[in-house]
């Protein structure tokens, strides 16, 4: 996977992960990927529900040490 | 214009005072379908908080301005977000302190009744998550039954009553909420009673609680009788208390009956469950005013906001009550239940004592609704 940018929320708790995520999806291009880091449990349900309202692709999911990771693709 | 900041109990109280609120729930599309701050008189929008990070201009003609608006979320933060946003573009507004979180936590104490000899009798109205918990004052001294999690505040209102806990009681090991009784029993040094039949796995010491035991608070008449109603689980145990209350745990509740399938023993238990319904209660005298460990939807509170109904009255009206074909009956109580309480499974092992979650993991544990009814 070919990542353009990578944010880390880790830390931050909701809204911000989202508020970042989609700052960070601003400054890149369409079918550029964003890497996200977060530690909000929330931040599961929410940019997976957040990246599907705006039309882009959540390519890939997973957790490692309570870090959350989101691989997105910009539509 | 400004956001206020308002309490869980703030909002507990318009909802038993039966007051108008319009709610602006900021979570995602499941989570307010799954559970929401239920209401008699409540309207709502959802709209998740990360579909106006553009602004909240497309929303504003969806908001009343003549009643007051209250914006929710999980936690808390999402919700002032979007009251400033609000708040910037004219309108007034409140949040959530705490969020669905500190709704969940929320515990009112009502009194139901006065008892002989200045005794009481309250109920714990934990409105957010629709648990019932009792507390029984006579004379200096107190008995608990099915206390959830929040110690302190039934120790607490224990001080302030001047009373002492003696004893302390779950009418059976729950499954859809985490019990603050054994945890009560040992910082006061009450006794903790369990069903016997519930207990096979616990990991800890409890007193027995069994068909008959008979229990005195203070030096009075009020007495707590202990009465084998198995169904919700093998051990379920109902309580009378002074010859007028009849505790039913989740066996009986006001718009619905309790569901055998909690434990996994569905096929076994509804034959108890019948039992139970159809036999046992119905040899109760029906002037006892039933007051069960849970509540599923709002109207069944009273206008005072308590959840308690006379047994006879609930003969005739309770569906569950009323199905007179024994095999219509099995299959309204195993087939098509409702979806089970979230993690229900972890929350029976942290109530025998096998795991021990930190606080926010209980509170995770915890969310939503009870689920623990069939209608």
């Amino acid at each position: 996977m070919n990542i353009t940018k990578t944010l880390d929320a880790k830390g931050l708790a909701c809204p911000m992960p989202i508020v970042k995520t989609k700052k960070a999806m601003d400054m890149i291009q369409s079918g550029e990927i964003l890497e996200v880091m977060a530690t909000d449990k929330g931040a599961l349900s929410d940019i997976t529900a957040w990246v599907k309202s705006g039309g882009h692709t959540l390519l890939e999911q997973k957790t490692e040490d309570d870090v959350l990771y989101f691989y997105i693709q910009k539509a | 214009m400004s956001v206020n900041k308002w309490t869980a109990a703030q909002v507990a109280r318009k909802v038993i005072d039966n007051e108008e609120l319009f709610i602006l729930d900021v979570r995602n599309q499941d989570a307010f379908e799954d559970w929401k701050i239920e209401g008699h008189k409540f309207e709502y929008l959802n709209i998740p908080y990360f579909e106006l990070l553009d602004g909240v201009e497309e929303i504003l003609p969806k908001l009343p301005t003549d009643k007051e608006v209250l914006v929710v979320c999980a936690k808390e933060g999402s919700s002032v977000m979007v009251a400033e946003m609000l708040s910037d573009a004219g309108r007034e507004v409140a949040y959530l302190e705490g969020g669905m979180k500190s709704w969940s936590s929320y515990l009112e104490p009502i009194k139901v009744a006065d008892l002989d000899n200045g005794g009481e009798l309250y109920q714990f109205v934990r409105i957010g998550k629709g648990c019932l918990s009792y507390m029984v004052i006579s004379e200096g001294e107190a008995a608990i039954i099915d206390a959830v999690r929040f110690t302190d505040l039934f120790i607490d209102f224990a001080k302030e009553k001047n009373v002492e806990i003696k004893h302390v009681f779950d009418t059976h090991l729950h499954a859809d909420h985490i019990s603050g009784g054994r945890h009560i029993a040992h910082e006061t040094g009450a006794t903790y009673y369990l069903p016997p039949k519930d207990a096979t796995e616990v990991v800890f010491d409890y007193t027995a609680l069994r068909d008959g035991l008979h229990v005195k608070i203070g030096e009075s008449k009020i007495d707590v009788n202990a009465l084998y109603s198995p169904g919700h689980t093998i051990g379920s145990t109902s309580f009378v208390i002074d010859d007028q209350f009849l505790l039913t745990g989740d066996i009986l509740f006001i718009d619905s009956i309790g569901r055998p399938d909690l434990a996994g023993l569905a096929e076994d238990w509804v034959g108890d469950l019948r039992e139970t319904l159809y036999k046992r209660y119905r040899e109760l005298a029906e002037d006892l005013v039933v007051l069960p460990a849970h509540f599923m939807i709002i109207d069944e509170l009273n206008e005072d906001g308590t959840v308690a109904k006379r047994l006879g009255d609930l003969f005739k009206e309770n569906h569950g009550l009323n199905i007179e074909d024994e095999a219509e009956f099995r299959s309204t109580v195993t087939d098509n239940l409702p979806p089970q309480p979230n993690a229900y499974e972890q929350i029976r092992q942290v109530n025998m004592g096998k795991i021990t979650p930190d606080n926010d993991e209980q509170t995770e544990m915890e969310i939503g609704p009870n689920r623990c009814a069939v209608r």
